[in-house]
C-alpha cells in the first residue's frame, strides 16, 4: 500500500480516538483515548520517514500520559450532564467547515505534489549537509547547524515557561501550604 | 516491614534495574545525536523520564534525600546561558553567531560535526533538567492542595 493509504488510515484512527475521548464518561479512560492521537501522530511521522520526530513525539507522549494520569487518578470529579439542544451548534459547525472547505479547494490544487519541496533550500541541504557540517544525521546538521538560531529561540522558550510555571506554583503553594517554608524547594 | 512512601517492592526492584537502562539509552541518543536519529530533545525527555520513574516508584522524598532540586534548576539555567556563550565564541572564533568552529572530523565518527554534539548535550541538560524539575514543582503543588481540603 501507498503511504498516502496509511496516513489516511491513521488520520482516521486519530479522529475516532478524539471522539471517544470527547464521549466517553470516565476521566481515564478519555486520558487513556486521547494518548492514541499522539501515538497516531508518532506513526504518521514514521511512515513518513521523520525518526527524530517520531522519537520525540513518542516520548513526549509518554511523558504527558504520566502527568495526566498521576494528575486525575483517584480524584472525584462532577460530570456534567450535556443539555439536549446542541443541533443548532453542531449545524452551525458543519456548515461553517463545509463552507471553509469550500472556499479552499482552489489552494488544494496549488499544493506542490507528495513528497517534493518547493523551496531549493531543501535541497541544497539534503545535497550540501553532510559536507558542509560533518554531521551524518541530516536533521541535526539543520536545526543545529544551519537553523542553530531557531534552535537558540526554541530554548528561550523552554527557559521562559519553565520560569513561568516555577514561578506562579512555588508562589501558590508557599501561600497555600500550612507548614509554611517546609516545601521550599530552593 | 515499614512501607513508607512510594510503590510497592516489585516496581521498586525493577526501577532500580531497568532505570540504569533507561539512562545510559538516553546517553547513547544524545550523544549519537550527529549520527543516528535522535539527539538533544530526544535523550533529554528520556533522561527525565528516568528521573521520573524513580520519583513515581520511590516517592517525592526520596529524590529530594538524593538530589538537590535547586541544584537541578542551576544547571538547566545554566545550560541556556551555555547555548548562547558557544553562539557568542563562534562570533569571535568562526565569523558568525552560532559558527560551527570546531574541526568537522571524519564523517560517521563519534568525534564529530564540530560544535552539533555539544550543542546537543547542552539541550539536553536544558531539557531533562527542565522536564523533570516542572513535575517535581506540579507534584509538589498537588500535595499541598490535597492538604488543604
Amino acid at each position: 500500500m501507498p503511504v498516502e493509504t496509511w496516513l489516511i488510515f491513521i488520520l482516521g484512527f486519530m479522529i475516532l480516538g478524539s471522539i471517544i475521548a470527547l464521549e466517553l464518561k470516565d476521566i481515564l479512560s478519555s486520558v487513556i483515548s486521547i494518548g492514541i492521537v499522539g501515538l497516531g501522530v508518532s506513526v504518521a511521522f514514521l511512515f513518513l520517514q521523520a525518526l527524530d520526530l517520531a522519537i520525540v513525539q513518542f516520548l513526549f507522549e509518554i511523558f504527558a500520559l504520566i502527568i495526566l494520569v498521576r494528575a486525575f487518578i483517584g480524584k472525584e470529579y462532577h460530570i456534567k450532564e450535556p443539555s439536549k439542544s446542541h443541533v443548532i451548534q453542531t449545524v452551525v459547525t458543519i456548515v461553517v467547515l463545509l463552507s471553509i472547505l469550500a472556499l479552499s479547494i482552489n489552494v488544494f490544487r496549488l499544493l506542490p505534489q507528495f513528497g517534493e519541496p518547493i523551496f531549493s533550500t531543501a535541497r541544497h541541504y539534503v545535497e550540501n549537509g553532510a559536507k558542509e557540517t560533518g554531521a551524518a544525521n541530516i536533521v541535526t546538521a539543520i536545526i543545529l547547524d544551519y537553523r542553530a538560531y531557531d534552535t537558540l529561540g526554541e530554548v528561550t522558550v523552554l527557559f521562559t515557561a519553565i520560569l513561568g510555571v516555577l514561578a506562579i506554583l512555588k508562589t501558590r503553594s508557599k501561600t497555600t501550604s500550612p507548614a509554611g517554608g517546609d516545601h521550599e524547594t530552593n | 516491614m515499614k512501607q513508607t512512601e512510594g510503590m510497592t517492592l516489585i516496581v521498586k526492584t525493577v526501577t532500580r534495574i531497568s532505570v540504569w537502562m533507561i539512562l545510559l539509552y538516553g546517553l547513547y541518543i544524545i550523544l549519537h545525536g550527529h549520527i543516528s536519529p535522535g539527539g538533544g530533545f530526544a535523550g533529554g525527555v528520556i533522561i527525565a523520564l528516568a528521573f521520573l520513574n524513580v520519583m513515581l516508584a520511590y516517592g517525592r522524598d526520596f529524590i529530594k534525600r538524593w538530589v538537590n532540586i535547586g541544584f537541578l534548576h542551576d544547571i538547566e539555567s545554566s545550560s541556556a546561558a551555555l547555548f548562547l556563550a558557544i553562539g557568542i565564541l563562534g562570533m569571535a572564533v568562526g565569523g558568525g553567531f552560532l559558527a560551527n568552529f570546531i574541526s568537522h572530523g571524519k564523517l560517521f565518527h563519534l568525534l564529530s560535526a564540530g560544535t552539533i554534539p555539544i550543542l546537543n548535550i547542552v539541550i539536553a541538560a536544558k531539557v531533562s533538567m527542565g522536564l523533570f524539575v516542572v513535575v517535581w514543582t506540579l507534584s509538589i503543588f498537588h500535595l499541598d492542595k490535597g492538604g488543604k481540603k
